[in-house]
């Protein structure tokens, strides 16, 4: 594993006059909210320990109010932590006195925000050179470093433009770039691309997964998009009522979501991370029992009186034996005679419990229904073309 | 009632031994501040005065040119002409050089007091009701202490008008640096500024727009208060207006009038031209572009577009 840049120890915010009454209520056990009705001191953030690994994009994720962005303010002191420990290659910022943390944020650290806030009567790349001016560096020297990091978030020819002459994801560009002069070792991004629109965001999502490629900086993004969550995050944490109540990669927060609320955000989000072949599977196609001596007639005729292509044939206990079409039947009455000979080849049944992001690719290339099984290969239902596109659609 | 008439509280008396009381004791202070502001006006009045009335003419429709537009300027020149025709050049430009002085001071005192209010609520909430009572308080209210420590004259004048004009250039300084939003603060702290330059490269530019409002409310106050301070002899224009009431004079009273109308139309009209940021390509930013050798973005977009056609 890569070496830990950034750790936090039980971090605590409390806003309020008497933050020492409010812990206490913590250790109780006692909830934001009555805290609040109690004390009139809201808890931000509570026991937070985490770290991040240099060089890996880190997500925290979690509703509005969940604490996330006072917890990445805590990262710079922009917000001062009442109790616990920020460490950045071992030193910790909280002991740190105003100078040092004023380096520290020249050199170390740099901030992309939601809103943009870019300068409005600076020009872009006077925006995009803000951070090594302020540290005192030279006009050559900081013109050039600006035009470097413009050029590579692509907005080299409006260096000399103004803020609002820009549109909403050029403007985030430059805030990027603001960023990227300043060669941080640590990129804070509070909800970066949530003012964009989807297009743009994706866009932007997929420049700074290129940036990262090209330079290995330790990121901390804050979003409450899982989308954008799971397409960036070499591992999310989800922050709860200022709680962290889980940390781990993409694919553990999908599988094992630690509680309701975790898995409450796969809800109306992508549900092809979320829902299971099982799910969405429908019992509305054809199904005909294999008896012992029935033969390929009694399955045709079925097929022409429901006006049906396609038919799931099953034993008598419901398990699944293969998916016969009118064609394949055809051709078996002139061959042996079997139904087993009827059988499609290229229909794979998937099992209940697989991702509907697993079979997405299966129901989309194959011309036939895909039926679904459960572990002891007992029929469920199959998924359809318009069924799972009728189940997209209800998403979105 | 007559417990009532019995329980007087004598505040005239005691605003009048407090006003006794600095007479006799800051003497030497009242002068200072008296030589400090009379050395301001009278070197504005001086300078203007000195300008050959057509130069200085010219000088104001360039700049209505410069700041506002074709129009402004033809208005600007009748008007000023205008002026010239009803013999009152003098008094007129002694008004500007009034307003400008006193504006100038109150400006210069404001600002300061602005800044330290939005950075600390303590100082908003003792400078607030200061500021109210400055404003409410009718502003003849102020000639006379000005005349017992000043004496009569332009200094008097100059000085009752930088408080009655002070006001809105400390609110709408407190009121611009607050207003400057949470996250261009917050990043500016996050680059590393010191105070020092989170309020000179962020706060004070983003607030320059209610800035220079205010400080457009503060010259306007300032015309006002010396049409009134030529009670105590602070001439100019508002002295052609007194004679005017005091002679029954329609006619001198009205031209006064209009020569301080036109006055005012035009220092509102520039200084609020100041206060225009963020307007697509403003004049400013054209010159600024232009000083540092860059052609303003549309000239570039067109020469590139030549090139590729």
């Amino acid at each position: 594993m890569a070496k830990t840049k950034l750790v936090v120890n039980e971090v605590y915010k409390i806003f309020g006059p008497r933050p020492q009454e409010a812990y206490d209520l913590i250790e109780q056990g006692k909830s934001k909210d009555e805290i609040f009705e109690e004390t009139g001191m809201t808890v931000g953030v509570q026991d937070a320990s985490f770290e991040v690994y240099e060089g890996e994009v880190f997500v925290v994720m979690g509703l509005s109010g969940s604490g996330k962005s006072t917890m990445v303010r805590m990262l710079n002191r922009l917000i001062e932590p009442t109790f616990g420990k920020i460490e950045i290659d071992g030193h910790d910022i909280v002991k740190m006195s105003k100078e040092e943390l004023i380096q520290l944020r020249r050199r170390e650290m740099a901030m992309v925000f939601q809103s943009f806030a870019l300068m409005p009567h600076q020009t872009v790349i006077d925006n995009a050179a803000f951070g090594l001016e302020v540290a005192g560096v030279d006009r050559e020297t900081r013109y050039e470093r600006a035009l470097k990091s413009l050029d590579a978030v692509g907005l080299k020819a409006n260096a000399h433009s103004y803020p609002d002459e820009l549109s909403g994801g050029m403007k985030q560009r430059v805030g990027l770039a603001r960023a990227l002069s300043n060669d941080p070792s640590i990129m804070l991004m509070d909800e970066a691309f949530s003012a964009l629109d989807p297009l743009i965001r994706t866009e932007m999502q997929d420049e700074l997964l290129r940036l990262q490629s090209e330079s290995q900086r330790t990121v901390i993004f804050i979003t409450h998009d899982l989308d954008e969550a799971m397409r960036i995050g070499d591992r999310i944490a989800v922050m709860e009522d200022g709680r962290i109540v889980q940390i781990g990669t993409p694919e553990e927060i999908v599988t094992k979501p630690a509680d309701e609320y975790v898995s409450s955000f796969f809800k109306g989000v992508d549900v092809t991370q979320v829902f299971t072949a099982g799910d969405i599977a429908r019992k509305q196609q054809l199904t005909v029992i294999e008896r012992p001596g029935s033969d390929l007639n009694s399955a045709i005729q079925a097929m022409r009186g429901k006006d049906r292509d396609v038919a799931i044939v099953l034993d008598k206990h419901q398990h699944y034996e293969g998916m016969v079409s009118a064609s394949s039947l055809a051709e078996a009455k002139n061959g042996d005679g079997k139904i087993q000979s009827a059988f499609l080849k290229d229909v794979e049944p998937v099992t209940g419990d697989m991702g509907l992001s697993d079979v997405l690719h299966q129901v989309a290339n194959s011309a036939y229904p895909i039926p679904v099984l459960d572990g002891n290969k007992k029929y469920i239902g199959a998924i359809s073309k318009t069924a799972l596109l009728q189940t997209l659609d209800r998403a979105s | 009632m007559e417990t009532i008439k019995a329980l007087r509280i004598p505040i005239g008396d005691w605003v009048e031994a407090i006003v006794d009381f600095i007479l006799i004791n800051f003497q030497p202070l009242l002068d200072a501040i008296a030589a400090a502001i009379g050395f301001v006006s009278e070197s504005f009045e001086n300078t203007l005065l000195w300008i050959h009335p057509l130069i200085l003419t010219a000088l104001l429709v360039l700049l209505s040119l410069w700041r506002v537009g074709w129009r402004f300027a033809i208005f600007a020149a009748v008007s000023l002409f205008v002026i010239m025709g009803m013999n009152l050049w003098q008094e007129t430009v002694s008004t500007m050089a009034l307003v400008v002085a006193a504006s100038f001071v109150a400006l210069i005192l404001g600002f300061p007091v602005g800044i330290a209010m939005a950075k600390s609520d303590t100082v908003e909430a003792v400078v607030r009701p200061i500021l109210d009572f400055m404003q409410t308080m009718p502003p003849f209210v102020y000639l006379i202490p000005a005349a017992m420590f000043f004496g009569l004259g332009k200094v008097p004048g100059t000085i009752a008008t930088v408080i009655f004009a002070m006001p809105p250039s400390v609110r709408l300084t407190n009121l611009g640096i607050r207003q400057v939003s949470h996250e261009n603060v917050e990043a500016g702290l996050a680059f590393g500024c010191t105070d020092r330059q989170l309020l000179m490269k962020v706060q004070l530019p983003l607030a320059l727009p209610s800035i220079m409002a205010g400080v457009n409310q503060t010259i306007m106050l300032a015309l006002s208060m010396v049409v009134i301070a030529s009670m105590i002899g602070a001439g100019g224009l508002g002295n052609t207006v007194l004679t005017g009431i005091q002679r029954l004079n329609i006619g001198l009273g009205f031209e006064g009038g209009l020569g301080v109308v036109i006055v005012a139309i035009m220092l509102d009209r520039i200084t609020q031209s100041f206060g225009h940021i963020g307007q697509g390509e403003s004049l400013f930013r054209r010159l600024m572009r232009t000083l540092r050798g860059h052609p303003a973005a549309g000239e570039e977009k067109g020469e590139e577009h030549a090139r590729t056609t």
